[in-house]
């Protein structure tokens, strides 16, 4: 049985780790709202050049000579995914699931045979791959001095997939990222953006013509890279937001479990004091007694 | 008859701007400027670096743009770019700097026709503002 000094040394360090997951936990709720309204205010422009995209594809006459982006490029050989994870731990699953996520979809690729090449955006991400998939990845890109998501950064890293798909370095290229729900659930999403993915949604159908200047093809090979950063810049918000949900989630659970422990460590003080002075006093009576 | 239409310019950060009562949007087109006018025929068409005036009951307004697309469709005009600035803010200090920038991407030796073409506007539009 742990003695009483160690008891009082233990309690209070639970405490003191119980104050920092607090802290955490605040912190991470103030980044959450204003991640989260960014989230929100990205959303109408990425929704809108998916329309536009949309309504054009619909439009082209002749898919043949389309754009590479948005036909590929005839191939389905060598994969390209970009996992994008955060720069910090300490936020619950939010890495291991993208993870564990991309983890199968890599399975899946190595048992139709097809290559793979992967891009980690985030330290945490590529600290995970490394092990198993390290020869595999291509690049690794971090944003540790960005506070914010920015668009800047998606372009850095939508131009240095654009001009590997130029270079035909791979035909297939999937993002990875977290799609914030709310503070509890984020899902893991596995979103392909080149070739596009231009679903045949009937709503908003009017099939009204556009008139295009200059005409649709050139409009279209201006779009789709711009498409690309768009996406990639959509991912990176809802990954920003969804990060500090989970911190939030996942320091508030500590929190309470530091609680918890506290309790019982408590406890169990207690009724080792109380045994000490039963102890004590027994001893006192029965030495008292045999005189 | 009124002769609105809405405007709503984005760019990936946020909305940028939400009008209701314009009157006439004058955006520079990749071929040229353009104006729009309420029932104008549903267009698409990019932006090349300019300025967009807008004319509105509540006064005008006129913005710089480096990129962006346009979308006009019943009666919405949808402005998605990733450069703008509102002329009112853009003060000297900021002009000099993105006209530095422009500059020094013309001066690129790889740079192709098209994007050189777009650079030249940039620093024409840039200066034209000083």
């Amino acid at each position: 049985m742990a003695s009483l000094d160690d008891l009082k040394k233990r309690i209070a360090s639970v405490k003191s780790t119980q104050k920092i997951t607090k802290a955490m936990k605040m912190v991470a709720a103030a980044k959450l709202r204003r991640a989260q309204e960014s989230a929100e205010k990205g959303r109408p422009y990425s929704e809108k050049m998916n329309n536009i995209i949309l309504n054009l594809s619909s439009g082209i006459s002749d898919k043949e000579n389309a754009s590479k982006l948005l036909s590929g490029s005839g191939n389905d050989k060598v994969h390209l995914c970009v996992v994008m994870t955060s720069d910090r731990g300490l936020c619950g699953g939010f890495n291991s699931n993208i993870i564990k996520k991309a983890k199968t979809y890599f399975a899946k690729l190595a048992e139709d045979g097809k290559e793979l090449k992967i891009i980690t955006v985030g330290s945490k991400g590529n600290d995970q791959l490394k092990r198993a998939y390290g020869d595999k990845i291509i690049t690794n890109i971090s944003f540790k001095e960005s506070k914010h998501a920015n668009y800047f950064d998606a372009e850095k890293v939508g131009k240095m997939v654009i001009e590997k798909f130029g270079a035909e370095e791979f035909d297939v290229c999937t993002i990875f990222y977290n799609k914030f729900k709310n503070v509890i659930t984020q899902i893991p999403q596995a979103q392909q953006i080149i070739p596009l993915n231009v679903e045949n949604s009937e709503e908003d159908k009017s099939e009204d013509s556009y008139e295009f200047e200059p005409d649709e093809d050139e409009i279209l090979s201006n779009l789709l890279p711009k498409n690309i950063s768009t996406q990639i810049f959509k991912a990176m918000l809802e990954n920003s937001a969804s990060e500090q949900g989970s911190r939030m989630s996942a320091m508030d659970n500590a929190t309470r479990n530091a609680g918890e422990m506290v309790d019982k460590l408590t406890i169990e003080y207690n009724r080792s004091r109380q045994a000490a002075i039963t102890k004590e006093l027994i001893e006192i009576i029965s030495g008292a007694e045999s005189l | 008859m009124s002769e609105e239409f809405k405007i709503e310019i984005v760019n990936p950060e946020k909305s940028f701007l939400v009008k209701e009562d314009v009157l006439e949007v004058v955006v520079p087109a990749f071929e040229g400027e353009m104006g729009i006018l309420k029932d104008h025929i549903s267009i698409i068409s990019f932006l090349k670096p300019g300025i967009i005036k807008i004319l509105s009951k509540s006064g005008d307004e006129n913005y710089y743009v480096e990129d962006g697309i346009v979308e006009f469709k019943n009666n919405n005009l949808s402005i998605l770019t990733s450069s703008i600035f509102n002329l009112t803010d853009l003060d000297k200090s900021k002009q000099q700097e993105l006209l530095k920038l422009a500059e020094e991407e013309a001066g690129k030796p790889d740079i192709n026709d098209q994007s050189k073409y777009l650079v030249d506007q940039k620093i024409e539009v840039l200066r034209s503002l000083n």
